[in-house]
């Protein structure tokens, strides 16, 4: 690969002065280094989906195990029955349970992001945002085991007597703790995106009789919106993705919900329960890979969406 | 802009603002409140559970009694190793961005791919890493697949911190150097990377806290449920505070049995990341505070 092309206009035009001499040989070798750091990332990107896509595609050609399945039946299917005599790979119920969770808690998760973000923001005095903001951040790290621990062993037997439930793994539960997870990543990407409005504009909706709710919905929300959906849709990607907490309180069971209180399977909690369990190359293995491919799909097309969503909200400020 | 509507009299408006900016700090209560309760209900299920012999022994009757010594080696290892994974790569990749690169086409895709790696689910990190390091390569379940696997998932964040640490020195430094004749690497060796470097380390505390919490990328990379052999070998499995957590209160025959450990096991996670973590913030807003510059 060669490097960047340099954009500068060449030394000897008008009115141009170089800082930075030319690069030597050896300076151009180190500057070759460091960008061979740089695509590492993107590197390891292309390398997931390959291996994603390569093992996943063991379970749509015929091989060892017979003919292989199709993608009618892997996609439009309810039926995970993967260690049956005669197994069926159907994946729409786990993406369903995938979807259920993600978006109940992400129905949870942005009015009370979004409030922290604009407490941080623009109501909280300097003195409480300095103690809050890490606060925020500490919240955000509790490891994910231990967040799943407490809904399995807290919140589900409370949830099943109070409200007389068959069980307490369910939608909701695992919705509520996906919330808590999700509600960082919401609150400290849209406090960035709010504290980007400049301070001109609100001091002009101040100066011109709005109250401080009327600044925040009328000026700052507007002139911040792609900020914030940004940060709904990273919020979003993280719920979606997200493994331990839904194995341990979702209740595991391969279906298409009908109610909140119904145990489901997500794709990210099939993946991680049944992986250890299975043969390496064969058709449930493959299998398993499909999913993570539907999963790794999912959640890029999300990312993309922020990605590009975060670089227009960039050049318009 | 604020036109004079039906109703929007100075006492509603008055009111709706009270409402308002009312559940505004509710939120932030209620997010408190969540960590508060969080934190003490592991503090007073976990904390009789802790005493010298369970931080320092093995696990004894099927886990029934003992300690998760092994554990708590084997997730400071792993986090270690992921952490030596994603410095080399995530600071040079830090330095060209930050030092090298111009806007283009190429610095785009870069930025495209080391935000596109963070919204990667951790689950799916683990089947690639089972499917490249410990079947392609031949690495197997052990410390050494477990730690590359873990420093894919951190280096994003790696990177993002030590590119903000080195865009926070001023460019005056990198002119003052380069003024007295110093080469563009030079500068950046002897100038940039020791002013940055601090801020470069907090970040990365930041992310070992992430690593050393994570339990579905060294499920089936590096975990195993009970190993009584000493990390001594990279190739190695060990066991893991995290898996740890979840194989006992999901997979085990004595699921209520073990609940003192299981509570004992997840305090001690807790306080380690948050530990962690709080070091790291602490660190960071000392730095910010005595810059100079």
């Amino acid at each position: 690969m060669k490097d960047a092309p340099e954009k500068t206009p060449p030394l000897d035009s008008p009115g141009i002065i170089r800082l930075q001499p030319k690069l030597s040989r050896a300076e151009r070798g180190v500057k070759f280094f460091f960008l061979l750091c740089a695509v590492s990332a993107l590197g390891s990107m292309f390398l997931i989906m390959i291996f994603l896509f390569m093992e996943a595609g063991g379970l749509f050609f015929s091989g060892d195990e017979g003919a292989g399945v199709g993608l009618k039946e892997f996609f439009l299917s309810l039926d995970w029955y993967p260690t049956y005599p005669d197994p069926s790979f159907g994946s729409l119920a786990l993406v369903l349970g995938s979807l259920s969770v993600t978006l109940v808690s992400i129905l949870l998760a942005t009015p009370f992001g979004i409030g922290l973000a604009i407490y941080l923001s623009s109501v909280a005095g300097p003195r409480v945002r300095e103690w809050l903001k890490p606060a925020v951040e500490l919240l955000a790290s509790i490891p994910s085991v231990i967040l799943g621990f407490v809904g399995m062993v807290a919140v589900a037997p409370f949830m099943q007597n109070v409200l007389n439930l068959p069980t307490g793994l369910n939608v909701l539960n695992a919705s509520l703790f996906l919330a808590i997870m999700a509600t960082p990543t919401i609150a400290s990407l849209g406090d960035d995106a709010l504290s980007a409005v400049s301070q001109a504009v609100t001091d002009g909706s101040y100066a011109l009789g709005a109250t401080r709710w009327e600044t925040i919905s009328r000026v700052i929300l507007p002139a911040s919106l792609s900020g914030l959906s940004t940060a709904v849709i990273l919020g979003l990607g993280r719920a979606l993705g997200e493994t331990i907490v839904v194995l341990m309180v979702a209740g595991g069971a391969a279906q298409a919900p009908h109610s909140l209180f119904d145990p489901v399977r997500p794709l990210t909690s099939t993946l991680a329960a049944e992986m250890g369990e299975t043969a390496i190359g064969s058709r449930h293995y493959h299998a398993l890979f499909a999913l993570g491919a539907v999963l790794f799909v999912l959640t890029l097309a999300f990312n993309l969406l922020a990605f590009y969503l975060a670089r227009r909200w960039r050049e318009k400020s | 802009m604020l036109e004079a509507r039906k109703g929007h009299t100075r006492q509603n408006r008055r009111r709706r603002e009270r409402a308002v900016l009312l559940f505004i700090r509710l939120t932030a209560v209620l997010a408190l409140a969540v960590m508060a309760s969080i934190l003490l209900y592991l503090l007073i299920n976990g904390l009789p559970a802790i005493n010298l012999a369970f931080l320092t022994e093995f696990p004894r009757d099927s886990m029934q009694k003992g300690g998760v010594l092994p554990a708590i080696l084997g997730t400071v290892v792993l986090a270690l190793g992921a952490l030596l994974t994603a410095i080399p790569l995530g600071f040079g990749a830090a330095v060209y961005l930050a030092e090298y690169a111009r806007p283009g086409v190429l610095v785009s895709f870069i930025r495209l791919g080391v935000s596109n790696l963070a919204g990667v689910p951790s689950v799916v990190f683990g089947l690639f890493g089972l499917s490249l390091f410990v079947t392609t390569f031949g690495f197997g379940r052990s410390i050494l697949s477990g730690s590359l696997t873990l420093g894919l998932l951190i280096l994003p964040t790696v990177t993002a911190s030590a590119e903000e640490a080195l865009r926070q020195t001023p460019q005056s430094f990198r002119e003052a150097a380069l003024a007295l004749g110093a080469s563009r690497w030079q500068a950046i060796r002897q100038v940039v990377l020791p002013a940055a470097l601090p801020g470069m380390l907090t970040g990365s505390i930041l992310a070992l806290g992430r690593a050393a919490g994570e339990t579905a990328p060294i499920m089936f990379t590096a975990a195993a449920a009970y190993t009584l052999a000493p990390p001594d070998s990279i190739f190695r499995e060990v066991m893991a505070l995290s898996t740890h957590i979840y194989n006992l209160a999901t997979n085990s025959t004595h699921i209520e049995e073990t609940r003192p450990q299981q509570f004992g096991a997840a305090l001690v996670l807790l306080v380690l990341v948050l530990g962690l973590s709080m070091f790291a913030i602490v660190i960071r807003a000392k730095l910010r505070r005595g810059r100079k510059w």
